[in-house]
């Protein structure tokens, strides 16, 4: 029995000589493999539907080929010579001949777009040169400028060089308030057109109060759900939940109906004598209508993890603490809380990550003051149609996220983290 | 040391606890707890024991009645001024604290000095032999060394009552009997008062000074654990406590501290009356399977013996214990110790069994 299992050169072997490691492997490939057609199905899922998708947002917001897909010559010159050549007649003639067939395969819009965004006012001089592009005949560079003077700019030129790589960081520079100038040189946006950066301060900051607001809410609650007697504690929880049972709309509108200037707690606050007719008090569609209504909606992400956290710990450590000679204050701040805080990071991370991104709410009742930085996603998305705008937006959204998430590890150890 | 009315240090003096208004869980209590007595609640669960702790802790208000430490009634007293120590039944050590942060926390709410806490806390650690442990959080340690950790805790602020709730109940046997003897020993060397609640009747006997059996919301006896053991007051107790044989059976003769009792199959056996008062009174008769005697020389003159058979036999080591039919019932015992010259019993034997009448106890009916 002994030598067949000694280490025969360092390696253990089972009785008939094979080697241990691989006779293991081979006793539980049946039972791995059908684990893994198990998880198959949610695999294929969340491929499907949630990596594939986030991959091609992410690239979306680096790759923007509506230039070099449809400019393929004026695209091939600028590869060929270097940044600030002057454009010569081959360069000329590629232009007039990319805008011909831009305009008979109907992208030159898609082209003047592209280089819209980097320069403004430049998709009409796109379209309308287009329009007579089957007329030219060379020299083509008189032909253009006799079209439209604007062609001769050299920082239009710069700016189609620019855009000619479909990969390109600047939809990212402009999300960060930021371009680049004649050169290719990184500058601030002009102060006026400066807004993504402001936003998104302002939407960690308004994401911050609200996961507070939900902290101080939700932790009497829990620790009221963790102590009750069953019986009570379930009731309780029933109303903790019912929000998740109702539509988020139903909820946000009657939100609308309580704070709104002719609302609820308006009237209710008028017929009492509180305020006055005309000092009624704008709760709603604007940063306070985001806050009030957005805490009551991620409520519930704060209770639940704080009361599977609280539920488990016995009274006997706070009465321990007591007996040691602990006022009850002493008591909880040094031997209750402490032992919350996996549910108190858990609760504040899953309310903080949900706010940050939470659209529907602030589009409702957030006015102009209360919009996030998803409101202007959405917005990149469905109005201007920028979708490399918005996917450079969102993916600094998801990266700062992750970056919080990261530093959450840091400080306080993920596996500390407890959901439920 | 069992008789200290006057100078109590605990009192509890017509102590009564309801939870819900309708029913009390503690009725009508009135226990004197000397200086440096170690007195254990015994009892089965929910028979009050536990929630007399908690009002003489603090965590529960009596509904009615005083508790009075060294003479003051403490009632009002929140318990974190009372200044008692308490080891709980889960250890309660705080898991996010080590070992020597979990003994400091009490010198620290009383505001002592960092250089008085640690010397408080090495002696307390090296009182249980942990010293070694001090920086360890509590989840690396075993069962038997946080009990360990949580006696210390419960020390190192040099209190002078200790309260005990069940504190080994989740130790195996072995380490249990161990701990049993170190509590025990701390108890004799620092001279503390310890109230301790168990329901393990084997660990009440080893440990106290006196034990208060309670059943019911009423203390059933109080006494030192050889009284309680030999000389029950009533059928609870004297099932409560140890191994019993039952007899039912009336009080045919009642003379200078003797009782002749006829079973309900006739036979006549000798017994103690300990509360019955006279004859033709329904009684139950107790008797200890090791004092049960089946050799006619053993017994004294003019002794009733009855005819018995062997059941079963069962060899335990130390002792053999007969399963007999006595008076028509199948579960009366006998133990016997296995000596060399010990008479080997073996199932379908026919012998007559009997008992000094001081060991047998005419108790209340059931």
């Amino acid at each position: 029995m002994a030598d067949s299992s000694a280490p025969a050169g360092g390696l253990l072997t089972t009785s008939d000589g094979r080697s241990l490691k691989s006779a293991l492997a081979s006793a539980q490939k049946r039972a791995k493999r059908r684990a893994f057609l198990l998880v198959l199905p949610l695999l294929a899922f969340i491929v499907i539907t949630f990596i594939v998708p986030i991959g091609q947002l992410m690239h979306q917001a680096i790759y923007n080929d509506g230039f070099s897909a449809n400019m393929p010559r004026v695209t091939a010159w600028f590869a060929e010579t270097p940044p600030g050549t002057p454009p010569d007649e081959t360069a000329w003639e590629a232009l007039a001949l990319d805008l011909k067939d831009a305009a008979a395969a109907r992208t030159v819009g898609v082209v003047g777009t592209r280089v819209n965004y980097e320069m403004s006012g430049t998709r009409s001089l796109f379209t309308s040169t287009a329009r007579a592009a089957s007329r030219f005949e060379p020299p083509y560079r008189e032909a253009l400028l006799e079209e439209d003077a604007k062609w001769d700019d050299p920082v239009l030129w710069g700016t189609m060089r620019q855009v000619s790589d479909a990969y390109s960081a600047n939809f990212f520079l402009a999300a960060l308030d930021m371009t680049r100038d004649v050169n290719g040189k990184i500058v601030p946006m002009p102060e006026d057109r400066q807004i993504y950066v402001s936003l998104f301060l302002k939407t960690f900051l308004l994401a911050g109060l609200i996961t507070f607001t939900c902290f101080v809410l939700g932790f009497p609650i829990a620790h009221l759900l963790a102590t009750l007697p069953m019986r009570w504690s379930n009731l309780l929880m029933i109303l903790v939940l019912l929000p998740f049972w109702t539509s988020l709309l139903v909820r946000t509108t009657s939100w609308m109906v309580l704070l709104q200037q002719q609302g609820v707690v308006n009237n209710s606050l008028v017929s009492l004598g509180l305020i006055s007719e005309d000092g009624r008090i704008q709760m709603i569609y604007n940063q306070a209508g985001t806050i009030i209504a957005m805490t009551h909606i991620l409520l519930p992400f704060m209770i639940l993890p704080l009361y599977s956290v609280m539920r488990p710990i016995p009274p006997s450590y706070v009465r321990a603490a007591r007996s040691l000679g602990a006022t009850s204050w002493t008591a909880f701040r040094r031997v209750y809380l402490p032992q919350t805080l996996p549910g108190v990071g858990a609760g504040s991370l899953l309310v903080f990550i949900l706010a940050v991104g939470y659209y529907i709410t602030p589009a409702l009742v957030g006015g102009a003051s209360g919009q996030l930085i998803s409101n202007l996603i959405a917005f990149h998305m469905q109005s201007s149609l920028n979708w490399s705008l918005a996917s450079a937006l969102a993916a600094l959204l998801l990266g700062a996220v992750l970056v919080l998430y990261w530093l959450y590890d840091r400080l306080v150890g993920i596996d500390n983290l407890k959901l439920g | 040391m069992s008789e200290s009315h006057t100078d109590a240090f605990v009192a509890f003096d017509r102590v009564q606890k309801s939870y819900d208004g309708a029913s009390l869980v503690v009725k009508d209590l009135n226990l004197n707890i000397a200086k440096g007595e170690f007195l254990t609640m015994l009892g089965p669960s929910g028979s009050g024991k536990t929630t007399c702790l908690m009002m003489l802790a603090g965590f529960e208000t009596a509904t009615n009645g005083e508790i009075r430490l060294d003479g003051v009634n403490i009632n009002m007293v929140p318990p974190h001024k009372r200044g008692i120590g308490m080891v709980f039944q889960n250890y309660a050590l705080f898991p996010h604290m080590t070992v020597g942060e979990n003994l400091s926390f009490p010198l620290e709410v009383r505001g002592m000095t960092k250089s008085t806490r640690e010397e408080k806390v090495a002696r307390a650690l090296d009182m249980v032999q942990m010293g070694a442990f001090i920086n360890r959080r509590p989840a690396q340690l075993s069962g038997g060394q946080q009990q360990r950790i949580a006696l210390a805790r419960a020390l190192v602020f040099d209190p002078k009552l200790v309260l005990m709730d069940e504190p080994l109940g989740a130790l195996d046997k072995q380490l249990r009997e161990h701990m049993q003897f170190e509590i025990k020993h701390l108890h004799e060397s620092l001279g503390i008062t310890v109230v301790y609640v168990t329901h393990d009747q084997g660990e009440a006997l080893t440990m106290s000074d006196r034990i208060a059996v309670f059943n019911d919301g009423r203390i059933q006896q109080l006494a030192p654990p050889a009284d309680l053991y030999e000389r029950p007051d009533n059928s609870f107790v004297a099932g409560f406590i140890g191994e019993n044989n039952k007899l039912p059976g009336t009080i045919e003769a009642l003379s200078d501290g003797k009782a002749l009792v006829r079973l309900a199959t006739g036979e006549l056996i000798d017994a103690t009356p300990v509360n019955v008062t006279q004859k033709g009174q329904k009684t139950l008769v107790s008797i200890r399977p090791e004092r049960v005697e089946f050799k006619p020389e053993m017994m004294p003159a003019g002794a009733h013996m009855i005819a018995a058979e062997v059941l079963e036999v069962i060899y335990m080591g130390d002792i053999l214990r007969a399963r007999l039919r006595v008076a028509g019932s199948d579960d009366f015992v006998m133990k016997m110790r296995n000596t060399l010259g010990q008479t080997r019993l073996s199932q379908g034997d026919q012998l007559k069994v009997g008992w000094h009448p001081q060991d047998a106890r005419a108790l209340d009916p059931l």
